[in-house]
C-alpha cells in the first residue's frame, strides 16, 4: 500500500521533508519503522511516537490507513 | 462564599463578563482560581500575561533563573530593567502593574522532588513552561500524586505541541512519552534557536487551555495534542490513549517521591571502568548480563550472572550501596544494561570496558 509519512521536528530534519508517499508492502507498525530506519540511519537514535490516521498508536498495532505521522518529543520553553 | 464584585472588577472585567459563556459567573470562578506556572520563560511569560489580565486571582511563578539579554527576543514580561533579576521576581513585578486586584507568589526557586508535591497541593491547575526533560517529568509524576491536571506546552523550532494531562482522569505525558530522552539527543532553543514569536502562540493556547478548566468548558485539550508549525500555519491534533500502566507506575513511587533523583531521569551518560582498575577495587559487585551458556566463563568471586533480557525481573540486586561493575562479551550489552538501570533510577553502575575478554587478559597479566 502507499503511505504518506509526516515528519515533526528533528525527524523532518533528518528525512529532510515534511512528509513523503512511500510504496509499503508490510504491516506493522514496526515493520515500517524498520525501513525508514534503514532509509535514514538517524531516526534510529531518537525517540518517537506514530500516529495512524491522526491518532498515536503503539509499536506493534497493524497498519489499516494511509496516513502515518511520526513525532518526537520537544522539551524547548 | 458571596463574592461582592465591585464597580472597577465589572469594568475591568466588561469583556469577559459580556460574554454569555463567562459572564459574571464564569469571571468569578476565574478570580477563586489558583494556577501555578513552572518556568517563566518564552512559554511561561505569555501563560502568566494572560491569566494575570484575565484576574486568576492566585498566580505562583516557579522559576530559579535569571533575565539574560537574550531572553528578551521572545520572554515578553521583561525589559532592560529586569536583567540579572530572578525571573519569578521580576515576572510578578510586572505582573502586579497590569492587575493590582489578584495575588501573585514568586517561588525563586527551583522546582525539585522535595518542594512539588506541597506546591502542588496549594494550587488547582499547573502549567508547564519548563525547558527540559527533567523538569517535565518531575512535573507529570507529582500532578499524578496530587490529582492537579497540567497544561503542558513544549516548543522546537518552528514547531510547538500543547496539550492537558492528567485531567478528569485522562492521559498523563508519561501515556505519550512513558521514558525521558537520552541526555543530548533533543535539543533546547538556546542550542538550536526558537522563533520569537512561537512560543507566544504555544503559551497563549496554554493559557487559553487554563480558562477553560476554569471555567468549566467541556472542550479541554484533554487525550489530544496539538502539534502547530509556524512555518506552514499548519495544526494537527493527535490523539492519544491512557496508559493505565504508567500512571500506576508513577504513583507506585508516591511513598518514596521525595527521595527520587529527577537530575539522573534523563540518563547521565554512562560511565566506563576498565578492567585493571576494577580488579583493584574492595566492595564491589560484578554483574555478567551475558546468556548463561556464554564463553568465556571468568572466576571472580563477588560475581552474580543476570543475562540483559532478564535484567528487569532482578532488579531487587542493584538496590544496595555498593559500586556494580557490569560486564558482557566486549561492552556492548552491559551499556544498554546500565541505560536500563538508570531507567529505574538505579545509580552507581559502571558498565566494564572491552567486557570479559579484557578481565581475562587482566588476570592474566597479574597472574
Amino acid at each position: 500500500m502507499k503511505l504518506k509519512i509526516k515528519y515533526f521536528g528533528i525527524l523532518a530534519e533528518i528525512t529532510q521533508c515534511n512528509e513523503e508517499t512511500l510504496e509499503f508492502t508490510k504491516t506493522s507498525v514496526s515493520e515500517l519503522l524498520d525501513v525508514l530506519f534503514e532509509k535514514y540511519p538517524e531516526l534510529k537514535d531518537k525517540e518517537l511516537n506514530v500516529a495512524q490516521n491522526n491518532e498515536i498508536i503503539s509499536k506493534d498495532t497493524f497498519l489499516s490507513t494511509s496516513e502515518i505521522a511520526l513525532l518526537p518529543p520537544f522539551s524547548g520553553g | 462564599m458571596r463574592f461582592l464584585p465591585s464597580q472597577e472588577y465589572m469594568t475591568r472585567y466588561s469583556r469577559h463578563i459580556l460574554l454569555p459563556e463567562v459572564g459574571q459567573k464564569g469571571q468569578d470562578k476565574l478570580t477563586r482560581a489558583k494556577v501555578l506556572v513552572i518556568g517563566a520563560g518564552g512559554l511561561g511569560c505569555p501563560v502568566l500575561q494572560y491569566l494575570a489580565a484575565a484576574g486568576v486571582g492566585t498566580i505562583g511563578i516557579v522559576d530559579f533563573d535569571v533575565v539574560e539579554v537574550s531572553n528578551l527576543q521572545r520572554q515578553i514580561l521583561f525589559g532592560t530593567s529586569s536583567l540579572g533579576m530572578n525571573k519569578a521576581v521580576a515576572a510578578k513585578s510586572r505582573l502586579e502593574d497590569l492587575n493590582p486586584t489578584i495575588s501573585i507568589n514568586a517561588y525563586p526557586e527551583k522546582l525539585t522532588a522535595t518542594n512539588a508535591l506541597a506546591l502542588f497541593k496549594s494550587y488547582d491547575v499547573i502549567v508547564d513552561g519548563t525547558d527540559n526533560f527533567e523538569s517535565r517529568y518531575l512535573i507529570n509524576d507529582a500532578a499524578i500524586i496530587t490529582n492537579r491536571p497540567v497544561v503542558y506546552g513544549a516548543i522546537y523550532k518552528f514547531e510547538g505541541q500543547v496539550s492537558v494531562f492528567n485531567y478528569q482522569g485522562g492521559p498523563s505525558y508519561r501515556c505519550l512519552f512513558p521514558t525521558p530522552p537520552k541526555e543530548g539527543s533533543v535539543a533546547n532553543c538556546s542550542e538550536v534557536g526558537v522563533l520569537g514569536v512561537l512560543p507566544g502562540i504555544i503559551g497563549s493556547m496554554q493559557a487559553n487551555e487554563v480558562i477553560k478548566i476554569m471555567l468549566g468548558f467541556a472542550t479541554v485539550l484533554s487525550g489530544k495534542l496539538l502539534c502547530y508549525n509556524a512555518k506552514t500555519s499548519e495544526t494537527v491534533t493527535l490523539t492519544l490513549a491512557k496508559s493505565a500502566s504508567e500512571i500506576e507506575k508513577v504513583l507506585a513511587q508516591k511513598d518514596t517521591f521525595e527521595n527520587l533523583a529527577f537530575e539522573t531521569l534523563c540518563l547521565s551518560p554512562v560511565v566506563e571502568i576498565s578492567a585493571e582498575e576494577s580488579l583493584q577495587l574492595e566492595n564491589i559487585q560484578f554483574i555478567d548480563v551475558r546468556e548463561f551458556d556464554e564463553k568465556p566463563i571468568v572466576e571472580l568471586t563477588n560475581c552474580i550472572q543476570i543475562p540483559l533480557g532478564k535484567l528487569e525481573q532482578n532488579l531487587k540486586h542493584f538496590y544496595s550501596e555498593e559500586m556494580k561493575i557490569i560486564f558482557c562479551q566486549t561492552g556492548i550489552r552491559s551499556k544498554t544494561a546500565i541505560e536500563i538501570l538508570q531507567k529505574y533510577n538505579i545509580k552507581n553502575c559502571y558498565t566494564l570496558t572491552g567486557g570479559v575478554l579484557a578481565i581475562i587478559e587482566q588476570l592474566k597479566i597479574k597472574m
